[in-house]
């Protein structure tokens, strides 16, 4: 079962691609899972992606773990009155019939704790808890240091 | 559909409107007199003296000439700030060689973790245009005043972040405040605005 996983993880770093093509957890489908290159490791990491819901019940994403951090946080960037700040998100709700994106400048995984340096051109696991629909486990694609995008050559959503 | 997406960028977008409106207000009333506490002073008014990244001192009147750019933020942070330099770096391309007499500067409110070496470090992974400054925090206290610019500790249970004004403030060449790109704003507004301080 580990040499199973340290395959999954390996063929994951070698196909930072995966990224782009969407991953299905029954009714929720998640996609462009994507990061910054991190400038060592005192820095915390980011992760971004986009959730959609083709159900009809609400759910939500409560959590998100990684190995290569050793607190990982949902995140939101918020801007009241000019102010930028960067509250922690309990949830993201996900809406029946929505898609939600986490994206530069709104919601967003904070990776506290980096275990690793980030290297543009190589991929994480981030694994995923929605209330309802369960666990997910998407590769992350590192992007450059001042990357804005997935860097996907289609939007396939 | 994106609904929570059209959601945050109608709000957002309202909420540039109604604040850019509410500033054209401002400034239509009171384009004669002395800046109150809304807006930055004048550069040639300002009294801040900051370190760069290269360890030289600048002071407010180093900007006068040219026109300037400044914005608060600092290198910690995950998602905002990298999304800022990005904006930014992608405006300067866009600006091409009229961007050379911008001033364009980072301004850090985390003087704790931004040294000046470490702005270098970090600011080399963006358009090489862009000074970044810091100092001591009574030093940055004095820039944020003269730019009525806010930021505010946040302490979590073994880590900090910094709350900070977001706007990118725009300056003529005389050192007259301009106008603010808002840090959502559409690239298509936001190149149009500088290029108006640099003619």
């Amino acid at each position: 079962m580990n040499r199973l996983l340290a395959a999954t993880l390996l063929s994951l770093v070698s196909s930072p691609v995966l990224a782009c093509d969407a991953v299905q957890l029954g009714t929720i489908e998640v996609e462009q899972a994507w990061s910054r290159a991190s400038i060592g490791t005192s820095r915390p990491g980011v992760v971004y992606l986009t959730i959609r819901n083709a159900g009809t019940e609400d759910d939500a994403l409560v959590s998100i773990d990684t190995p290569i951090s050793g607190m990982p946080m949902l995140h939101e960037t918020v801007v009241t009155d000019g102010i930028a700040s960067m509250p922690h998100a309990m949830e993201v709700p996900v809406p029946a019939d929505a898609t939600v994106a986490l994206e530069p400048g709104g919601y967003h995984g904070m990776l506290m704790d980096l275990t690793q340096v980030l290297k543009e051109g190589e991929s994480f696991p981030v694994t995923l808890t929605f209330r309802n629909a369960g666990e997910v486990t998407v590769p992350v694609s590192v992007q450059g240091v001042g990357a804005t995008d997935a860097g996907c050559s289609e939007n396939n959503g | 559909m994106k609904r929570r997406t059209l959601l945050q960028a109608g709000a957002l977008s309202t909420g540039a409107v109604v604040f850019m409106l509410g500033l054209g207000w401002w400034q239509s009333r009171h384009s004669d007199e002395a800046p109150s506490g809304t807006l930055p002073l004048p550069i040639d008014r300002m009294s801040f003296a900051l370190t760069d990244q290269h360890g030289d001192t600048v002071e407010a009147a180093d900007w006068l000439g040219q026109p300037t750019m400044v914005f608060f933020g600092f290198t910690w942070c995950p998602d905002i700030c990298p999304t800022t330099l990005s904006a930014i770096s992608d405006w300067l391309e866009e600006l091409g060689p009229d961007a050379d007499h911008l001033n364009t500067v980072l301004i850090s409110v985390d003087p704790e973790r931004d040294t000046p070496e470490v702005l270098g470090d970090y600011l080399s992974n963006f358009d090489d245009r862009i000074t970044g400054l810091t100092g001591t925090l009574p030093q940055i206290e004095q820039a944020a005043a003269d730019f009525r610019a806010t930021f505010r500790k946040v302490q979590s249970e073994d880590n900090y972040t910094m709350d900070h004004t977001a706007g990118v403030f725009l300056f003529n060449a005389d050192g007259r405040f301009a106008n603010i790109i808002d840090h959502h704003e559409d690239p298509r507004y936001a190149v149009p605005k500088i290029r108006r301080v640099l003619e």
